[in-house]
């Protein structure tokens, strides 16, 4: 971990956004992750991120469950609600939160030991439910606050630090997401942060279910030869087929993009998201195509990442439940209590 | 009629065994077979002829083929709890033919369906048998299997009606209000009822010795279920979000309370100000509670043993972290998946004391539906007043059966209360705010709710921490906020519902100390004990932690029983850990074999003790059961 202590007093040159905060108004507190944890940098690709989408901090609930991953929390945001909870049931948590307050921005927080070992049925059922949040999955194929055990997305034949082989099948999430019928599936690697904050933007901005899978290397544990979630093998087989740009309804973010290679997709709320880079026939509205598509690439040791599914009018949770628009903590006394006269009607049921 | 049973009124002219609003009566049928109708409409019958009335549905885990029973005990002193003696069976289902002969009490009746001859096994030289062609007069006047066969208990009803003098126009007062517009079937039961009830008029000796008189009892009372009564408490509590998964016997309060919002929480729009969740397990159902609370909603789960046991990680994230949460767990027997249809009060320590280190919960133990009504309510106060998890215990016997109890009271002056939740006023007002810092003294620290203001962010954690809410592995923080956490359930006492305690007046030598259903059972045993010059105070215990009251009951009498429904003596358990007094000053009485306690029961325990204590010298407190009596011949 680093050990440099961040400073409190801000540069008064520092950009700020609409609501007046700078980029360091979205830092949390230091990272106790070790030194060169690709966690770090999606910690730092949120923090843009929502910056740039000038979200209130304090109406962020930030969730996670136990791991690395789950530590990260700590570290962006450190004016939004936290809640670090239990291994693998960070969603239970955020489906309760989500239902009584829909008012506020959801960002959950996982790795692949939480997400696809321990706390796999609550992810496919918060997926199920279309929770509305964003659900970044830092995915290093092992364990490691406990040192090195492989987890559930390990390749197989990848090997741990120590020469053991991984001789059981991996759990892909994103295949698993778009089986399930998630509405926004994509793939990124915490090396690659152009790519990652649209993509969050954009995960943030959906209404539904939005999983961001994100190849993280462990540099303490799985970033050796033999690893396939090494920052070496990753790069090598990183094949960015579906990029993404998050655009905000009122001002269009300026872009890199040339003209003729993107294509842009129209969000519930008016943002939209624009692609680069598709390949030839690829629609990323097309979740048979996608699933072909990821499984065509995983033959050949290509790890497509970007936007690789969106459904466009994706119904959340709130809307299957048929909930009021106000956030449930928000509605009156009047509209919850019947009161002494309906408890008398009722009662005559019962005589 | 069994030696130990009150005898209400003698009717003038009648023979001496002669008893009136005294009876108890079972019917052995066929699980599926819509022997549930008829039952439910001869209960309700008796409570609007005014009679204390209760009903047992022993119903197995199935849908349908298996066995099923429904005990209905009458008694106009009010003395509702089970009884395993018998006036009267009615045999339905010949599978059961054997057992459910032994249970009549020696003179009673068996009724059964003389459509076949009698069978060997319900022959008894002490009881008479009733023989209605049941079948037969169905076959001939219904058409469809389906239709005679549920036709044919509503006419065992109609027997039932004349042989204990029933009044018919309440009867078909209750079948025009099930079925209503739909005349067929109205005609159908009308007619089948009448059937039953004129052939038994014809032929058999109507009314029996032991029959009905309308009274004034159930004036100002209902007829409820506690699983209803809890759900309708949750509605009214303002609760917004319910977390849950099917488990038999805890899936009725879901239903009842989804069936209620769908009443009376829907708006103009038919929109829901209500969110029902139906988990993947209960483990998830747990935490959508504890999140839903955790931005201030008011989040419930209702679950059994089982689902407590895989809930336990997440109470102790709720204790710790101190997010709110009612946790309702309707007891069946255990361990594992044990007899999911059977009551018992197997989860007293768990509930007090789940998950893993130190914790401690509140817990509340209705024994009717009247409370469960009543402490849905306060659970949810207690939970956000203590910001920690609240257990409401509560035996399957009071969930799933019907009970006799006083009307709800609501007073529309009630608002929650939300504890201290800090307002964006207040937080303004802060220089800076600290989750778990104890500025009153009373072991609870304000908390905020998300999206009110910045200066409430904090980060929530199971995870050890400070009173500054701070990540910490130092042994004094860590100790200090767990000191508090104690001090502040313990706190709870105060407000938590004293017990009851029914005694004489100067005291007597022996305490009875009970829980949830058993009140009916201890406070019968306690008036036949009484009659036989024992007299035992009673106190049942409605919270936990326990107040000093408790202790000090046990100190003022020599011996107090504990009566409970497990193996292991669990409420004993816990008052030797809560308090300071002396194992050789309690005495166990426990039964916990899935069936409702009788006050027989209870007092053949006190028998057993003092007979433990004085040998020969022992006064004789043991009435004669037939029931059992008959049952060890079989």
């Amino acid at each position: 971990m680093s050990y440099i202590t961040k400073p409190r007093v801000h540069h008064p040159a520092l950009p700020t956004n609409s609501l007046g905060l700078t980029r360091r108004d979205y830092e949390g507190s230091m990272s106790t992750l070790c030194a060169g944890c690709g966690h770090d940098s999606i910690t730092a690709a949120i923090i843009e991120a929502a910056w740039e989408l000038e979200l209130e901090p304090h109406m962020v609930a930030k969730l996670s469950g136990i791991g690395c991953s789950s530590k990260t929390p700590t570290y962006f945001l450190g004016k939004a609600h936290g809640f670090n909870s239990v291994h693998g049931r960070m969603p239970a948590i955020a489906t309760g939160a989500s239902a009584a307050n829909r008012g506020l921005t959801y960002l959950g927080v996982s790795g692949d030991g939480d997400s696809l070992s321990i706390g796999i049925g609550q992810l496919c059922h918060a997926i199920r439910r279309n929770v509305n949040m964003l659900y970044v999955l830092e995915n290093n194929g092992v364990y490691g606050l406990t040192k090195g055990q492989f987890s559930a997305s390990a390749d197989l034949g990848s090997t741990a630090k120590k020469g053991e082989v991984n001789r059981s099948e991996p759990i892909d999430p994103v295949l698993l997401a778009l089986t399930l019928g998630c509405g926004f599936v994509a793939r990124s690697f915490s090396g690659d942060k152009a790519q990652l904050i649209p993509l969050i933007k954009a995960g943030l901005a959906h209404d539904g279910f939005a999983l961001i899978d994100v190849i993280s290397p462990c540099v303490a544990f799985n970033d050796h030869q033999g690893s396939t979630k090494s920052y070496k093998y990753t790069r090598d087989h990183l094949e960015e087929a579906v990029a993404a740009d998050f655009i905000l309804p009122m001002a269009e973010i300026t872009t890199s993009y040339e003209a003729g290679q993107g294509r842009t997709v129209e969000m519930h709320d008016g943002t939209r998201v624009r692609f680069r880079k598709v390949p030839e026939g690829y629609d990323p509205t097309d979740r048979d195509h996608a699933y072909a598509y990821l499984r065509d690439r995983a033959h050949v040791a290509e790890v497509p990442t970007g936007l690789l599914y969106i459904d466009t009018e994706d119904r959340a949770m709130h809307s299957v439940l048929g909930t009021v628009q106000t956030p449930l903590v928000d509605v009156g006394w009047d509209e919850l209590c019947p009161g002494e006269d309906a408890l008398a009607g009722i009662m005559e049921r019962w005589r | 009629m069994s030696a130990d049973r009150q005898t209400e009124t003698v009717k003038e002219g009648a023979d001496a065994d002669a008893t009136v609003n005294d009876i108890a009566f079972k019917i052995a049928t066929v699980n599926g077979t819509g022997s549930a109708s008829a039952n439910g409409l001869l209960m309700k019958a008796i409570f609007r002829m005014g009679i204390p009335v209760s009903g047992k549905n022993l119903f197995p885990s199935n849908i349908q083929g298996l066995p099923t029973w429904y005990e209905i005990r009458v008694n106009g002193r009010g003395h509702t709890a089970r009884t395993p003696d018998f006036d009267l069976m009615v045999a339905m289902n010949p599978a059961t033919y054997a057992q459910d002969v032994v249970e009549v009490r020696s003179g009673g009746w068996l009724l059964h369906d003389s459509s076949w001859p009698l069978p060997r096994e319900l022959h008894r030289d002490d009881v008479t048998v009733l023989g209605v062609p049941l079948a037969e007069m169905c076959n001939a006047r219904f058409e469809g299997a389906r239709t005679r066969i549920l036709l044919k208990n509503i006419a065992y009803a109609g027997v039932l009606a004349a042989l204990l003098e029933m009044d018919l126009k309440v009867i078909d007062q209750l079948l025009e209000e099930t079925y209503g517009k739909k005349k067929k079937l109205l005609d159908a039961n009308f007619e089948a009822v009448r059937m039953g009830h004129d052939w038994a008029r014809e032929h058999l000796e109507c009314p029996l010795p032991t029959s009905l008189e309308p009274m004034g009892e159930t004036d100002g009372c209902i007829l409820v279920d506690g699983n209803t009564a809890a759900a309708l408490g949750c509605v009214y509590a303002g609760a917004t979000v319910a977390g849950w998964y099917p488990i038999t016997p805890s899936t009725s309060l879901i239903d009842a309370f989804k069936g209620f919002c769908d009443e009376l929480r829907t708006d103009a729009d038919g929109r829901n100000n209500v969110a029902i969740i139906q988990a993947e397990d209960e483990l998830a159902a747990a935490g959508m509670v504890i999140g839903a609370n955790w931005v201030g909603a008011r989040g419930f789960t209702a679950t059994s043993g089982p689902g407590i046991s895989l809930m336990s990680e997440f109470i102790g994230l709720a204790y710790y972290a101190e997010i709110p949460g009612v946790f309702f767990n309707i007891q069946r027997t255990g361990p594992s998946t044990g007899m999911p249809t059977r009551t018992q009060q197997g989860d007293l320590m768990m509930c007090a004391y789940a998950s893993h280190g130190d914790t401690k919960h509140i817990c509340l133990y209705p024994s009717d539906p009247a409370e469960s009504f009543d402490f849905a309510v306060r659970a949810f106060d207690l939970a956000e007043r203590y910001q920690t998890p609240v257990f409401v215990v509560q035996d399957l016997d009071i969930g799933m059966n019907d009970w006799v109890v006083p009307e709800f009271a609501w007073d529309d002056a009630y608002r929650p209360d939300r504890g201290k939740v800090l307002t964006a006023q207040e937080l303004e007002e802060l220089d800076a705010y600290h989750r778990y810092l104890d500025k009153d003294g009373d072991g609870v620290a304000a908390r905020t709710v998300p999206g009110v203001h910045p200066k409430g962010a904090f980060f929530t954690r199971g995870s050890g921490h400070d009173r500054y809410g701070r990540y910490t592995e130092d042994a004094a923080a860590y100790q200090d906020v767990m000191e508090r956490l104690l001090d502040k359930v313990d706190g709870a006492v105060s407000v938590l519902p004293s017990p009851e305690i029914v005694g004489e007046e100067n005291g007597a030598t022996y305490g009875m100390i009970t829980i949830g259903g058993c009140r009916g059972a201890v406070l019968e045993a306690r008036e036949r004990l009484r009659e036989r010059g024992v007299a035992v105070d009673v106190l049942r215990v409605r919270g936990f932690p326990f107040p000093d009251d408790v202790e000090a009951f046990i100190r003022r009498h020599t011996r107090t029983f504990v009566v409970e429904q497990n193996r292991d003596a669990q409420l004993l358990g816990m008052l030797l850990l809560e308090t300071d007094v002396h194992r050789e000053h309690l005495a166990s009485i426990r039964q916990y074999g899935g069936m409702p306690l009788s006050a027989g029961e209870v007092v053949n325990g006190v028998a057993d003790w003092l007979k433990e204590w004085h040998g020969s010298d022992a006064p004789d407190v043991r009435g004669a059961s037939t029931a059992r009596t008959h049952r060890r011949e079989a």
